[in-house]
């Protein structure tokens, strides 16, 4: 069964956003795990910081994520032209971001932050007009 | 929540928009000097590229942007960093207009206005949810 050429853009660019979302998610929650970097360094200084990031469990995996986005946002570009793909894969990931804040960080997403989200997938878009 | 940040924070906030932006900016201009590049051909691509003074200055300054990046999410909410170093597309629009003389047609006028009333939304209040959930979680114990 094939895709049609539509579609398969389009699920490569939903593909692309969701890698960049579950990325930065796992980073996030990363460093939440570890609390403020400036105390850490404080502490035990410049090289216990770095060991303490990247022996980060949810950090590793979400800096992978973010590597597979890249790779992902290649062939992307090679079925897609960079006017759509762009602007869609930032206004999803944005939108994508507050979402899962929300849902997987427990973040408190305010009016003030759905507004400014979507003020800025809005924004990002006309950038490429 | 918490609300105020100290001054050295701002700084990493605006060390993540300008990095960004300018590491993206002399990625871009390097890969226009290297010429159009096969997708199958990816290996080469690797060899070359940082090679190139633009191509590797634009991979100094992207670490620099990830450093800062996961330096901010130590202290600030991922909803809150997000939006408020969106900024940096709007320097990339200004560097396009006033260093490569390019147009700033109206639809993209109204997108910078967009992203600046939203990164004025997200920057005059709180950084950081607290709360006991999020103390477990960040424990281990959590959905993630």
């Amino acid at each position: 069964m094939t895709l049609s050429p539509v579609l398969h853009i389009w699920a490569s660019i939903g593909f692309v956003a969701a890698l960049a979302v579950l990325g930065e998610v796992l980073i996030a929650a990363g460093m939440r795990q570890l609390g403020d970097l400036d105390d850490i360094r404080a502490a035990r200084g410049m090289g216990g910081t770095i060991a303490a990031v990247i022996t980060n469990s949810r950090f590793v995996t979400g800096a992978l994520c973010m590597a597979a986005n890249f790779f992902a946002m290649l062939y992307a570009l090679s079925i897609a032209n960079l006017s759509l793909a762009g602007p869609a894969i930032a206004a999803l990931t944005y939108i994508g971001n507050a979402i899962a804040a929300k849902l997987f960080l427990r973040e408190h997403v305010d009016k003030r932050r759905w507004l400014a989200t979507l003020f800025v997938a809005v924004g990002v878009f006309l950038l490429t007009r | 929540m918490k609300h105020a940040l100290k001054p050295s924070q701002y700084a990493i906030l605006i060390a993540i928009m300008l990095t960004a932006s300018m590491g993206d900016s002399l990625l871009a201009r390097g890969m226009k000097q290297m010429g159009a590049m096969d997708i199958h051909h990816l290996g080469k691509l690797l060899l070359h590229a940082p090679f190139n003074p633009f191509v590797a200055g634009g991979i100094v300054l992207l670490i620099g942007f990830f450093a800062a990046y996961t330096t901010a999410l130590s202290w600030a909410d991922l909803s809150f960093v997000m939006p408020a170093t969106a900024f940096g597309y709007v320097v990339i629009a200004l560097l396009g207009r006033f260093w490569l003389h390019e147009h700033l047609s109206v639809p993209r006028i109204v997108g910078i206005a967009l992203i600046v009333c939203a990164v004025g939304f997200v920057a005059g209040g709180p950084s950081r949810t607290e709360h006991p959930k999020l103390d477990q979680m960040d424990r281990g114990l959590g959905p993630l």
